[in-house]
């Protein structure tokens, strides 16, 4: 464990944070691991605010809907329509509405912590669980091939129809790569990197407002400000991009599911 | 050498894209918890509601439909039977003008007949007293007559058969001179 210092207490000279420092230590240290820290916490957090929020606008069940009930609804209805119906839709679609609503809804949760003060930790820029995601969401949409059309789902996958024979060789080495290896990696880390990112530009920038309003010189002091309002639309467009990834995650993993219903359509 | 390995190793810092492995784990778990309570209580609650809500807007219409179409027959109805009362309005003030006109007619005829009759016997009754009277004042007449002429001629003209005939040749030369008369 690198022990937390001010970056600009060696020389002078302004070092930016690194990845390290953005690990706080573990809150209740066990084992080889760092034991159960922040991220864990704020990922079981969530599952009580959803769950909390989603159970008592869903509980009084009125034919005309209260406030909370009818923000409820309109959540919902946002991923069973607008993601849900349209993008797999059919008769099956209804399947996979309660995995897009709870993908939805956990990345949402899990990102905005990062535009939370004391949270202030998108859980998804710790890749574990973008991966553990990422996985679940690929095993389902090849479960769910398979399931429908056997083994034939991986021909109908991987050879496009419509193509002339002789450039199947390199269609279908590319289709297996972009579909089979490079999809799961990019669904992953689309979602990590954009909260890594933003998370480090927010640390980037408080560190550096930091170092700045230490200096002696009045200029360089003022400088702080222009970070800092940097730093707040920074801030902004984070928060923009939190909810984003959270429905971007989802409509792909609507998309790929879909591809699976549907891999004889095309 | 494995000092120094250890070493390189812990300044080194981790990939970030290595995952802290319990990190994946518990986000498995709360992911999975989430999502049993989502299938089991938030999705079916909703769905609920979207088809309660359906069924009653549905339903409003089916039932105002059926109101709706309810009125219009039951309007149908009484224009129909408003038509029928007419009808028989009519009928009946057609049937009550038929039947006065014809117990007028029949009053008008009982009248005329009645009117008739009484006439027929008020002749009737005139001509049997006309008789009556001719008779007695045949009798009579003739009877004062032969009296007077008796007396006149001092005679006696009691001979019933002679005095009767000339009585009616009297009588019969007064019938004619009348009927001269009134020619």
């Amino acid at each position: 464990m690198t022990p937390l210092t001010l970056p600009a207490a060696d020389n002078g000279a302004f070092t930016p944070p690194t990845l390290e420092e953005l690990h706080l230590p573990a809150i209740l240290p066990w084992g080889a691991s760092d034991g159960f820290n922040k991220q864990m916490l704020l990922v079981l957090l969530s599952v009580v605010f959803i769950a909390w929020f989603f159970i008592a606008a869903s509980r009084r069940r009125q034919l005309v809907p209260g406030k909370l009930q009818f923000l409820g609804e309109q959540l919902y209805g946002f991923v069973r329509n607008g993601i849900g119906k349209d993008v797999i839709g059919g008769k099956d679609f209804m399947t996979f509405v309660p995995l897009l609503f709870t993908l939805f809804f956990f990345i949402l949760v899990n990102n905005i912590y990062g535009a939370v003060p004391v949270f202030q930790l998108p859980t998804m820029s710790h890749v574990g669980g973008a991966y553990f995601l990422a996985g679940l969401v690929y095993v389902i949409w090849i479960g769910v091939g398979l399931k429908r059309f056997g083994f034939r789902y991986l021909k109908l996958a991987t050879v496009p129809s419509g193509v002339p024979w002789y450039i199947m060789p390199i269609v279908v080495p590319i289709e297996i790569i972009s579909n089979f290896i490079v999809r799961p990696m990019t669904h992953s880390l689309r979602l990590f990197a954009t909260m890594l990112a933003g998370h480090l530009v927010v640390a980037l920038a408080g560190s550096g407002i930091a170092f700045l309003i230490t200096q002696e010189s009045v200029l360089l002091k003022g400088m702080s400000l222009l970070v800092l309002v940097g730093a707040i639309a920074m801030y902004m467009l984070e928060a923009l991009i939190m909810v984003l990834q959270a429905y971007v995650f989802t409509l792909l993993t609507a998309i790929y599911i879909q591809g699976a219903v549907a891999a004889d359509a095309h | 050498m494995h000092q120094l390995m250890v070493h390189a190793a812990t300044e080194s810092a981790p990939s970030p894209l290595a995952p802290n492995w319990w990190e994946l784990l518990v986000t498995a778990i709360g992911f999975a918890i989430l999502l049993f309570i989502v299938v089991r209580f938030v999705v079916p609650a909703f769905e609920k509601t979207f088809a309660e809500r359906a069924e009653a807007i549905e339903g409003g219409i089916a039932k105002a439909e059926k109101a709706q179409a309810e009125a219009s027959a039951a309007l149908e109805e009484y224009k129909q039977q408003l038509v029928d009362a007419r009808a028989e309005a009519n009928r009946i003030r057609e049937e009550a003008r038929a039947e006065g006109a014809q117990i007028l007619a029949e009053l008008k005829e009982k009248a005329a007949a009645e009117s008739a009759r009484i006439t027929e016997q008020a002749h009737a009754q005139i001509e049997a007293e006309r008789q009556q009277a001719l008779a007695s004042l045949r009798s009579e007449v003739g009877a004062m007559a032969t009296t007077l002429a008796g007396r006149i001629v001092g005679e006696s003209l009691d001979d019933d058969a002679r005095s009767a005939r000339v009585v009616d040749r009297f009588l019969a030369e007064l019938e004619t001179q009348n009927a001269g008369a009134a020619k």
